[in-house]
This record gives C-alpha cells, sequence and structure tokens, in this order.
C-alpha cells in the first residue's frame, strides 16, 4: 500500500539527571494519501514527542532518537542530512503548534514571518512572497489582510494568531500537516472556528492530516483513524467510528467513561481511572496500564501486550491480554 | 422558592477595573467593565454553574462575590449580610464561611510551605486550632480528599497535578465553610484526573451540604455537576436555568451557539450534528458594543439589538434570558 508517512518503531527517549526518560518506546504507524489520523492521550504519554521525532525536531541532548524509521517519500527522515530534512520541514510537512501566542515571533511582523518559507522553499522574491502571504492570510479569513499583514502578532487575538500559523503551515502547499494541540488554547466558539478551517482547508488542499490532542470530542469530529497513547505506547488503534463504537483497550473504555457528554442523559458519577500514569523513568516491566485497570490479570505484571496482541476487522488492533466485551482472558 | 433556602444573593453587582494612563499623574482613561449588572440567587446546597468564554467576567464575578475585589456597585448578600458593607473583623468572620477553589493547582500552592503549613494556615489564621489539634485536622483533612495522612511534611512539587488539587481542596475545606466558589478546578488536569476531581467534589457537597458557585468553560463539565446554570458573556448574563433546561432547550442565540460548538465523543454523533459557527471575536470589554453585547458576532441580530440593551427576564419558569428574539 502506498502510505505517505510510515512510522516504524520509533523509540525517543530524554537522558537527564534523574534518568533517562523513555517518552516513546516503539511507535509504529501509517498515514494514507489525504486522511486525518487522529492521536490521543494525555499529558506527558508522548504524542507530541512522537510527532517532533518525525520532524527531527527533538532538542538533542537531552533528547534523542534511539531507534526507529520515519519513512516519507522514499526515504528515512532519521537518516538523511540535516540540509536534507530542512527541505522537507515546513515545505512538504507542516506542523502547527498548540500556542499560538508563543510559536510567533513578537519583533517580526507577519509577513516577515509567512514570507520567509515562502522564499526559503519556493524561491519566491520578497514582493512574490508578499502577494501570496496576503491570499494565504485571506483563505485562513482574516479580515482585511492587505492592511494586517505589517502588524504585529500582539495586535492579533489568540484565535487570529492561529489562524497566521495555519496560513504559515499551508504556505508552501505540504502533503502533511501535523497539528499539535492546534485549538486547545483558545475558546469554545474560536475552536469551532479553527476546526471548521482545518477541515476545509484539508479537502482544499488534499493535504493529509495528523491531529493530536487530548480531547476524543475534537478527534471524533474530525479524524477518520484514531490511535490512542498511553506512556509513550499506541495501545489502541482503530477508525474513528470503530473506536468509540467498540472500545477494546481498558484506557480508551476509561477516557470515554470519563469524560460527561451533552448528548446523554445526566449521570450521578463518572467512571474515574484511578491512579496517575506511571513514570516514564521507571517503568513497569509489563503492561504500563496495569497499576490503573479494572481488567488486570497476572498476565498483565510480567509481559507487556504488542498493538497486535487483540486483531478485529478493519484493523483496530489493541494492546490488552484480556478482551473487555467478557472480561476474560484472550 | 423559599426565601431562606437562599443562602446567596448578588444584586447588580459591577466590577470595573480602570485603565490607567501616565507614570507618575496617573488618571483613568477609560474602564474596563468586566462584570456589568449581573445578578442571581444560589440556593443552600446547590452547585450553580457560571459559564463562558475567557474574558466574559465569570471569575471576576466568583472573586468579587468572596471580597477578594472590591465591586464597583451592587449587593453580595450571603447569609442575609450584605458583604460590600463589611470590613476589617466583620468580614474576615464571614470569609470563614466561603472558600475558594483555584485554578492552577501548580500557582496556588506556595512551593515553600509544606502540604501541613498550606492546609493548616487558614485554621491558625482564624484561630481555630494549633498545635496537635492543628496536626489532627490537617490529617484529616488528607484523608478526606484521598491523599495519605503521612503526607503532611512534603513539599507541593512532590505531588501530580491531581493531587495538588485534592491539596487546594483541602485548603479550602479547612474552616467547615458552607459556600466555596470552585474556579476552573479541573480546566488544568488531565482527563483521566478531572473525572477523579469532579466525583470528590460531588462527594464532599453531599457529606458537607456544601453549595458551591463552579465556574467552568467547558459546558459539558457545568452540565453534569450544576443544579443551576448560568451564561455569561462580556460581563453579563446572557441566560439562566435549570441545567437539564438549558441544554434542553437553549433560548439565547449565544447560548445555542456555545452548545453547538461543544463536541461529542461519537463520530455517528458528530457526522449529524449542525455547528453555528460565529464569526469574528469577542469584542473588548473596554468597549462593548451599544445594544446587546452579542450583536456584534449573533447570527440573528435585529436592528433592534444595536440601540437596546436586552434584560434578563424569566421566560418560563425561573428561565431567564436576555435576548429581544425571545420575549
Amino acid at each position: 500500500m502506498g502510505y505517505i508517512l510510515e512510522v516504524k518503531e520509533l523509540m525517543t527517549q530524554f537522558f537527564t539527571q534523574d534518568g533517562v526518560v523513555k517518552a516513546v518506546n516503539g511507535v509504529t504507524f501509517h498515514l494514507d494519501k489525504g486522511e486525518t489520523l487522529g492521536i490521543v492521550g494525555e499529558s506527558g504519554c508522548g504524542k507530541s514527542v512522537t510527532v517532533l521525532s518525525v520532524m527531527r525536531l527533538i532538542p538533542q541532548p537531552p533528547g534523542k532518537i534511539v531507534g526507529g524509521n520515519v519513512l516519507f517519500d522514499g526515504q528515512d527522515l532519521l537518516k538523511v542530512s540535516d540540509e536534507q530534512i530542512r527541505q522537507v520541514r515546513g515545505n512538504k510537512i507542516s506542523m502547527i503548534f498548540q500556542d499560538p501566542m508563543t510559536s510567533l515571533n513578537p519583533v517580526l511582523t507577519i509577513n516577515q514571518q509567512v514570507s520567509e518559507a515562502l522564499m526559503l522553499h519556493l524561491g519566491m522574491n520578497k514582493e512574490e512572497a508578499r502577494q501570496r502571504t496576503t491570499e494565504l492570510l485571506q483563505t485562513v479569513g482574516i479580515p482585511q489582510a492587505e492592511d494586517r499583514i505589517e502588524d504585529y502578532p500582539h495586535q492579533f487575538s489568540g484565535g487570529m494568531r492561529q489562524r497566521v500559523m495555519i496560513a504559515m503551515g499551508l504556505s508552501c502547499h505540504p502533503d502533511i500537516l501535523i497539528a499539535d494541540e492546534p485549538t486547545t488554547a483558545l475558546d469554545v466558539t474560536i475552536q469551532a472556528q479553527i476546526i471548521d478551517l482545518v477541515k476545509r482547508l484539508k479537502d482544499e488542499f488534499g493535504m493529509a492530516v495528523v491531529w493530536i490532542t487530548h480531547d476524543l470530542g475534537i478527534i471524533a469530529g474530525i479524524a477518520d483513524r484514531v490511535a490512542v497513547m498511553y506512556a509513550g505506547y499506541i495501545i489502541e488503534e482503530a477508525s474513528a467510528g470503530e473506536l468509540y463504537k467498540n472500545p477494546r483497550h481498558p484506557y480508551t473504555l476509561g477516557l470515554l467513561g470519563s469524560v460527561p457528554r451533552l448528548d446523554e442523559i445526566k449521570t450521578d458519577r463518572l467512571v474515574s481511572i484511578e491512579g496517575l500514569p506511571p513514570d516514564l523513568i521507571a517503568l513497569p516491566k509489563g503492561c504500563p496500564f496495569y497499576a490503573r485497570c479494572p481488567f488486570r490479570i497476572d498476565r498483565c505484571i510480567e509481559e507487556n501486550p504488542p498493538l497486535d496482541a487483540q486483531v478485529y476487522d478493519s484493523d483496530h488492533r489493541a494492546a490488552c491480554w484480556v478482551d473487555v466485551t467478557t472480561g476474560r482472558p484472550i | 422558592m423559599a426565601k431562606d433556602d437562599v443562602l446567596l444573593e448578588v444584586r447588580d453587582l459591577k466590577m470595573y477595573f480602570p485603565i490607567s494612563r501616565g507614570v507618575i499623574f496617573q488618571k483613568a482613561v477609560g474602564m474596563i467593565k468586566a462584570v456589568d449588572g449581573v445578578s442571581f440567587t444560589i440556593r443552600r446546597g446547590e452547585t450553580y454553574g457560571l459559564v463562558g468564554e475567557s474574558g466574559c467576567g465569570k471569575t471576576t464575578t466568583g472573586r468579587s462575590i468572596l471580597q477578594l475585589y472590591r465591586p464597583t456597585a451592587g449587593q453580595v448578600i450571603f447569609e442575609g449580610q450584605d458583604l460590600t458593607k463589611l470590613s476589617g473583623e466583620a468580614l474576615r468572620r464571614m470569609r470563614r464561611k466561603m472558600q475558594m477553589i483555584f485554578q492552577d493547582p501548580y500557582a496556588s500552592l506556595n512551593p515553600r510551605m509544606t502540604v501541613g503549613e498550606i492546609i493548616g494556615e487558614p485554621l491558625e489564621v482564624h484561630g481555630m486550632a494549633r498545635g496537635k489539634q492543628k496536626k489532627e485536622r490537617v490529617q484529616e483533612l488528607l484523608q478526606v480528599v484521598g491523599l495519605n495522612p503521612y503526607f503532611v511534611n512534603r513539599y507541593p512539587h512532590e505531588f501530580s497535578g491531581g493531587q495538588r488539587q485534592r491539596i487546594g481542596i483541602a485548603r479550602a475545606l479547612a474552616l467547615n465553610p458552607s459556600f466555596i466558589v470552585c474556579d476552573e478546578p479541573i480546566a488544568a488536569l488531565d482527563v483521566s484526573i478531572r473525572a477523579q476531581i469532579l466525583n470528590l467534589l460531588q462527594d464532599l457537597q453531599g457529606k458537607y451540604g456544601l453549595t458551591y458557585l463552579f465556574i467552568s468553560h467547558d459546558l459539558s463539565v457545568v452540565r453534569h455537576i450544576s443544579d443551576r446554570v448560568g451564561v455569561m458573556y462580556l460581563g453579563k448574563l446572557f441566560e439562566v436555568a435549570d441545567s437539564d433546561e438549558l441544554y434542553r432547550n437553549p433560548l439565547n442565540p449565544y447560548t445555542q451557539a456555545l452548545l453547538s460548538a461543544v463536541h461529542i465523543p461519537d463520530p455517528a454523533v458528530e457526522a449529524r450534528r449542525e455547528r453555528i459557527i460565529l464569526t469574528g471575536d469577542v469584542p473588548s470589554p473596554a468597549n462593548p458594543p451599544k445594544g446587546c453585547n452579542f450583536c456584534t458576532r449573533c447570527p440573528v441580530v435585529m436592528d433592534v439589538c444595536k440601540e437596546v440593551e436586552p434584560d434578563l427576564i424569566d421566560v418560563e419558569n425561573g428561565h431567564k434570558v436576555a435576548c429581544f428574539r425571545v420575549y
């Protein structure tokens, strides 16, 4: 199959004074052309580190990609030279970040920042880049783009800044857009605007999107396929419809139970996942979710289940030794 | 509603912050109308949810109720006494009965104090307990919020976000308050931890008969925990109703848009939902529009909305709404 991006057994670790933080522990996933893949998980589960590793943006040291492959366009992005990765970054794969307040440079105008990629990757001159920047800002819905192009980031609101980030991300017509919690810092109504915008642009530009979030609600509205991460592992992967209808991992089940839903009858208590995520420096030998899992069996202490411990049709996979529908070992 | 049921009544509360210019001779050049004429009542034992986007004045409302800001105008009547008229010792005595849980568990605990000192401080300040008695009370409180009583000598950095929030809750409970303002108590926490804290808050309410003002931007959470909900926008209350009624039958266009923007964790439902996408941003509270504050973004705006400000009117059984489309 012609995947546009294939990540195999990716491992990223941080070498700190306290020990080795095992942030990503052998993550394998792929991305089809034009699809939206959602990566869901809590903070510290390794979702951001995974995509930063794909872009080779892990600060080094203390971080290090210790293993795996990232196949894109016939080459392994982890092996190519710095010069080559720069050709890909921002050009063929681009990224928008969580916090639009800090990811724009406060001392450069919007024009300077958006134009930079255009001049660098597409070889435009200043005037062409300016022209294109104006068009891009119009595409992402910034009113009076022509007048605002020389403004500085502080003159824009949060939602508008995120639109500028998206304009930058789109500027070189990327094949893949990686969105790392792009709406977390925004208000609900502005969030709806941004999600709507990315959906529309995805169809218009025909990109594949990797959308990272901790919010299962957002993912339900936009993703074709979803990967759930926990303690540096993908613990469940399925098409969006399947994952929400038929969760097979106790953690996914717990996550879905722990958010109140607007469309359901009010319940008295939420189903909460007890305890805390494990320390990434001292990961247990067996399943990382063992201590918090209501379905645990003895096998889980000894052996960490691989993602294909349970495989169902339409590539639904779950890393668990127990069938959650019956509560019995598989 | 029986009159003696009311624990707290807020009447036409206004909180303006001056915008000043000048270094030495500061003069006010404008006013940020953070809260602009808000009235509501909270009954004993209920959870009143206050929702809205950032900058709508929900936190300022909570803080001015507790007199952490002295309101510009209006009355806050708590157990029959107008708090805005109290000061000094009289106010301090009332403060025992009302406490606050803060949003950011990383910023609201002093990193140089041990857990025992943090939770014990209100006891000492109000002269309720000291010495051995204080220590026992602190350990009891730790147990109540689900922490190990042996943690008294640890420092905040040794705890995770969810655990710190539990410490914040223990501190709020220390003086046996009757009323607690919960200001976005779960916004900074991870998804799986949020449910733990929400359940804890509900358990404590049942156990101690607490009354909550629950401030949040998350509509699903507010619906889950609240008995009644007020929707704020740009310093004003736009709609107030019982939580079930509000979510089943939202009347104000802003509430409708807000509800439609909430995502439901189910792709099948998501595909069927129609979203009202608002254009533009919230106007500045320093310069709110004439007429209805929502008229610049409202999808069903009329001419009258740009001229006259709608009042919050009871349309049916305590369902109040401020919109000319409705009445």
